[in-house]
């Protein structure tokens, strides 16, 4: 393990939450707008979420 | 009412045998070097297989608790003995004229008194045969399975007498319909969903239910084990190339309503997609459950670190706290895995006639 890929792996753990975050903002204003689809709008939430999750599990898994 | 109260009594159970099983390591009294060189060992023991179902040892009299498990080994001919042979990794076994040795839990071929070589980085050079062992992984999956039958069966036979949900049933319906309703229709499509949807639930509930059993003290890693996501996802991968109509290779290799060089860049993407797919769900899994592990009993490790009654019982709050949200993860990570898994089916099998 060097600190070069140990930074780039904090880099990009940062990008991924900072994108799981938009995602769940995203979600909650899309939900306060419509309640009704609050269904719909979680399952492409958790998707969205899943896939940004495995890029930065890839990041630490590869330090 | 009943059923209420065993449960509690079960959660209560299992919370006590967790507690007893790591006290061992918090009457040593110095908490230095040694504890945390211990807790580390610890969890790296934890996220590997084993050749033996090791329950905890007693620090005092050096006595381990659990059972051995068969080993199968493919060395010039079949050799088929105990684990128990290995007395927990400490010792050589013998079996007949052939000498084997655990390191870091494989099995390497050795002499009389168990030399390995090494190179630079620790790896052993030593041979070593094939291992079809029966290992804790293994056996876990062989119980749960077999427990997820039971289940299952006893379901099954419930509603031939009456259609009304009883017992297990009672609970396990509404997952069945959430799988159903949920997952496989709104991504497979009404038509064809049907046929998938053996697959789909058995995926959902062999992940889920090895994901719980995984938060039990038993200290079992199934699903945070990279070779069972993998033979997971190669399922999902096989069965999506199986059942794949015209129209997903189309889109694969000759894009519809684009312009023709882009087909030729889009070629090659798509089909490494197809590839990538599977083994993004393997990562998935395998991480998350993973990590989960990790983080659980380093939180459960610092609770001997800390030598002050104060922050040892904000340690216990914060365990009990990512306990519960590990149960969420638990159940979360298998709807995602049937979910995505439902939705490469769902591609598969699409057909695009209103767009383009």
């Amino acid at each position: 393990m060097e600190i070069p890929a140990m930074v780039g792996a904090g880099l990009i753990v940062i990008g991924a939450g900072l994108g799981i975050g938009r995602i769940g903002g995203s979600a909650m204003d899309a939900i306060a707008r419509q309640p009704e689809a609050t269904n719909k709008i979680q399952t492409a939430m958790l998707i969205a979420a899943a896939l940004i999750e495995g890029i930065g599990f890839a990041a630490l898994f590869a330090v | 009412m009943q059923l209420k109260k065993s449960i509690f009594a079960l959660v209560v159970s299992l919370l006590f045998i967790q507690s007893a099983s790591f006290a061992s390591s918090s009457e040593e009294g110095n908490p230095g070097t040694d504890l945390k060189a211990e807790i580390k060992q610890d969890i790296q023991h934890h996220l590997m297989d084993a050749h033996d179902f090791h329950l905890f040892s007693d620090k005092e009299t050096g006595a381990h608790y659990g059972f051995p498990l068969p080993v199968i080994l493919w060395d010039n001919g079949l050799q088929v003995f105990m684990s128990s042979k290995f007395h927990h990794g400490e010792s050589v076994a013998e079996v007949n004229g052939n000498y084997y040795v655990v390191n870091h839990g494989k099995i390497y071929k050795t002499d009389e008194s168990g030399t390995l070589e090494f190179d630079e980085s620790h790896h052993a050079l030593n041979e070593k045969p094939f291992d079809f062992s029966i290992t804790k992984n293994v056996f876990s999956i062989i119980v749960i399975s077999l427990f997820i039958f039971w289940i299952f069966s006893s379901m099954a036979k419930s509603y031939k007498n009456d259609l009304a949900p009883t017992g297990a049933a009672k609970f396990l319906e509404p997952l069945v319909i959430f799988v159903r309703d949920e997952i496989a229709r709104p991504n497979i499509g009404e038509k064809h969903y049907r046929k998938y949807m053996s697959y789909l639930l058995t995926v959902f509930f062999f992940i889920w239910i090895v994901n719980l059993f995984g938060l039990t003290p038993l200290g079992i890693n199934i699903t945070g084990n990279i070779a069972v996501t993998f033979a997971l996802a190669i399922l999902t991968f096989i069965i999506t190339q199986a059942t794949a109509k015209g129209e997903y290779w189309k889109h694969i290799f000759w894009m519809p309503g684009v312009p023709v060089p882009m087909k030729f860049v889009l070629a090659p993407i798509e089909l490494l997609g197809v590839f990538i797919k599977p083994f993004a769900l393997m990562i998935r899994l395998f991480a998350n459950i993973s990590a989960g592990h990790i983080v659980l009993m380093s939180l459960i490790g610092l609770l001997f670190v800390f030598n002050n009654w104060f922050a040892r019982g904000a340690f216990l709050g914060l365990t009990f706290f990512l306990s519960m949200i590990e149960l969420l993860v638990a159940f979360l990570q298998a709807y995602i895995f049937t979910m995505l898994t439902a939705l490469y089916f769902g591609s598969a099998v699409a057909e695009h006639e209103e767009h383009h």
